[in-house]
């Protein structure tokens, strides 16, 4: 996984609330067996759409989407996540997230940021007033900043720790395997198994 | 201080505890379907990494599967890559699994249950959301992502943040016609698509303890979309008889310790809920959706809502972007909408008891002309269980058209899809943009809903069918 520590880049405004994961990418390009390639299936149905916000010549290689609330609802497909790294997003700003989504995201490398929606509204209308407007957002710091805004914002030290040093979750478990080993010896043996004896 | 269900079953599953970190939870079922795995078993591959327990790893296939000539080779080619790629990846890493043709295919979702392998007090996890389903049986089922799924084939285990946990409390009866789909439906309405964010949901109170296991299953299923993870039910007399005898579930002594074990998962007297919601079953009636989101719904009764009524500046343009896409008129009778479409079937509603009560609406009478019925079965189980009690020809009887199991129009990611403009009413657990096909509406229901809905061409409870002729035979 890649290490995120600081990032700046330009931002699309996305006032939509509720954007589930089905809009994020849609159930057909599920059927890729690999995780890249899916940024042409990234908001497909809006992107039919000429004024999309993601089809306007000043937002080509932006790189911050900043989202209504609750976002990425819906289906636990991580090809959502995917979808959005591979089209050239960084960082989502949003004022809630879906749990899976979220989960999903920080596993990926793909850092969410949850910001009060009162700030949400000033980063949206930053970016509408001029789209060259530039927002970083520093997860050393745990801080967004834009011109006129600067805003503090949560992660927890573990995700905070891991998406700095680009860590990932399964060797960092692998190093409980005593741990692990000791709990199934505990297990009762009611407990189901999918095969027999 | 006392616990509840959920904290009892996460704390008996902490492999590890330390503090300022996630606990590590050890899973005991792990259920794979075709499409979240293939990233991960890749991985596995690239790491030469084993999968830690196939003991505990069941895979079937049921996204991605036709209805209809299933002997065939399937059409479309990315579908097929798909599940021989599961095939190849079960075969190679030895996972068992149950692929389509086999007896104990179908949505992954039915065939846990009814292999008896989701158990009260187990955790419980797949790529997939709807996996809260399994919570019906007080286990505690949460869906996952891809690289979540690559995290448990190899270890077994997930880091996790202790979730909230929200008891949600349904007294008094459910009214004659109301059923568990109308329940969540109207719960979800109530608490919002983010309601149930960080939380895991109890469910309790007399009329949830009323319930068979099938209908707490399809209130379980929708927790997600009330954004909850999982949904839970202690278990209790009705989890222990559907259990008993079936394929995986404990025998002789082990039967007895796991029923002790069971039945002390309930939450304590003195335990105290994060948060709760009080809800009167008694004062439920049929609900439907109107919108493009799950909690956008209504009773059958109302009309469809007002933007401008809507305070919340979000919600109003989330009201006004679902009207132009559903192509509806604020203060239209709900009973008004015309269908094109209705789909039976789903994780969320294509279990037998399901098929029932649509079968029981439907008979002697005929779908409306003009409207296409699909009934899809949740597992072949159930489709054989069905052809035994004659469903299947009560369904083709009234013009229905009687499928093979899968997911199947839930999500479309077979060939059963809405056309654009298309409009369903249906039995499964989303209503967004495209879901059922591009530029395809649908409507959220009950298995009674629906059936009512085709025989009359529009949204319409059975209650709406005593005007209309009589069935000519008795009810099955």
């Amino acid at each position: 996984m890649e290490a995120f520590t600081t990032h700046t880049g330009r931002a699309v405004p996305l006032r939509r609330s509720n954007v589930d994961t089905d809009q994020i990418i849609p159930a057909h390009w599920l059927k890729k067996v690999t995780r890249d390639g899916f940024e042409d299936g990234l908001f497909e149905a809006w992107r039919k759409d000429p004024e999309f916000v993601l089809n306007r010549p000043e937002r080509q290689g932006a790189t911050v989407l900043v989202a209504g609330p609750d976002f990425g609802t819906g289906s636990s497909r991580e090809h959502a996540v995917w979808a959005l790294q591979n089209f050239g997003f960084k960082t989502v700003v949003s004022s809630r997230f879906a749990d899976i989504f979220r989960g999903n995201s920080l596993k990926n490398g793909l850092l969410t940021v949850v910001l009060e929606q009162k700030t949400v509204d000033a980063l949206w209308e930053l970016t509408e007033a001029d789209p060259t407007v530039e927002v970083t957002v520093d997860l050393q710091r745990r801080e967004v900043r834009a011109p006129g805004v600067t805003a503090p914002f949560e992660l927890d030290e573990n995700s905070r720790w891991r998406l700095l040093n680009g860590l990932d979750d399964i060797s960092i478990t692998l190093r409980e395997e005593e741990h692990i080993a000791a709990y199934e010896v505990s297990r009762p043996s009611h407990k189901p198994r999918t095969l027999q004896g | 201080m006392g616990r509840t269900l959920a904290e009892k079953v996460w704390d008996d599953h902490v492999v590890r505890r330390a503090e300022g970190e996630p606990d590590l939870l050890f899973i005991d079922l792990h259920l794979l379907h075709e499409v979240t795995s293939p990233q991960a078993f890749d991985g596995l591959r690239k790491a030469g990494r084993p999968v830690r327990r196939l003991d505990l790893t069941i895979a079937t296939e049921d996204h991605n599967t036709p209805t209809l000539d299933i002997d065939k080779p399937i059409a479309d080619p990315v579908s097929r890559a798909q599940l021989e790629t599961l095939r190849r990846n079960c075969a190679e890493f030895g996972v068992r699994l149950h692929p389509l043709g086999d007896v104990e295919q179908g949505v992954v979702h039915v065939v846990g249950p009814q292999l008896g392998l989701t158990q009260p007090g187990t955790t419980v996890v797949c790529g997939d959301s709807h996996t809260s389903t399994h919570g019906a049986f007080g286990a505690l089922a949460f869906g996952i992502g891809t690289s979540q799924v690559e995290h448990v084939l190899a270890t077994q285990t997930l880091p996790m943040t202790r979730p909230k946990t929200m008891a949600i409390t349904v007294d008094g009866e459910l009214p004659e016609g109301v059923t568990a789909k109308d329940l969540i439906l109207a719960i979800i309405a109530r608490i919002g698509t983010g309601g149930g964010q960080g939380y895991v949901l109890e469910y309790r109170g007399s009329a949830i303890e009323q319930l068979s296991m099938e209908a707490r299953m399809t209130i379980c299923n929708m927790s997600i979309e009330a954004g909850a993870r999982a949904g839970m039910i202690a278990p209790d007399q009705t989890t222990f008889d559907y259990l008993k005898g079936r394929p995986h579930a404990p025998e002789g002594e082990d039967w007895d310790a796991a029923v002790a074990y069971w039945k002390t998962l309930r939450t304590d007297e003195d335990a105290v809920f994060d948060a709760e919601v009080v809800i009167d079953a008694a004062r439920l009636a049929p609900f439907v959706t109107w919108g493009t989101n799950p909690g956008q719904g209504a009773p059958l009764s109302a009309s469809v809502p007002d933007p401008a009524s809507y305070e919340d500046a979000s919600e109003r343009l989330a009201a006004e972007n679902a009207l132009t896409y559903m192509g509806l008129t604020a203060g239209q009778p709900l009973r008004e909408i015309a269908v094109d479409t209705v789909f039976v079937g789903s994780c969320t509603n294509g279990r037998i008891e399901d098929l029932r009560s649509a079968a029981a609406v439907l008979d002697g009478r005929k779908v409306a002309d003009g409207v296409r019925m699909l009934v899809v079965p949740g597992s072949v189980r159930v489709a054989l269980q069905a052809v035994e009690e004659g469903l299947d020809k009560v369904f083709t009887g009234a013009g229905a058209e009687w499928r093979h199991a899968g997911c199947s129009m839930c999500l479309g990611m077979n060939p059963d899809q809405l056309a654009p403009g298309e409009r369903s009413a249906s039995t499964s657990n989303r209503n967004f943009e495209g879901r059922q096909g591009k530029g395809g509406r649908t409507h959220l229901v009950s298995p009674q809903v629906a059936a009512a809905t085709a025989v009359l061409g529009h949204l319409a409870s059975p209650a709406d069918l005593t005007e209309a002729a009589a069935p000519a035979t008795a009810g099955v």
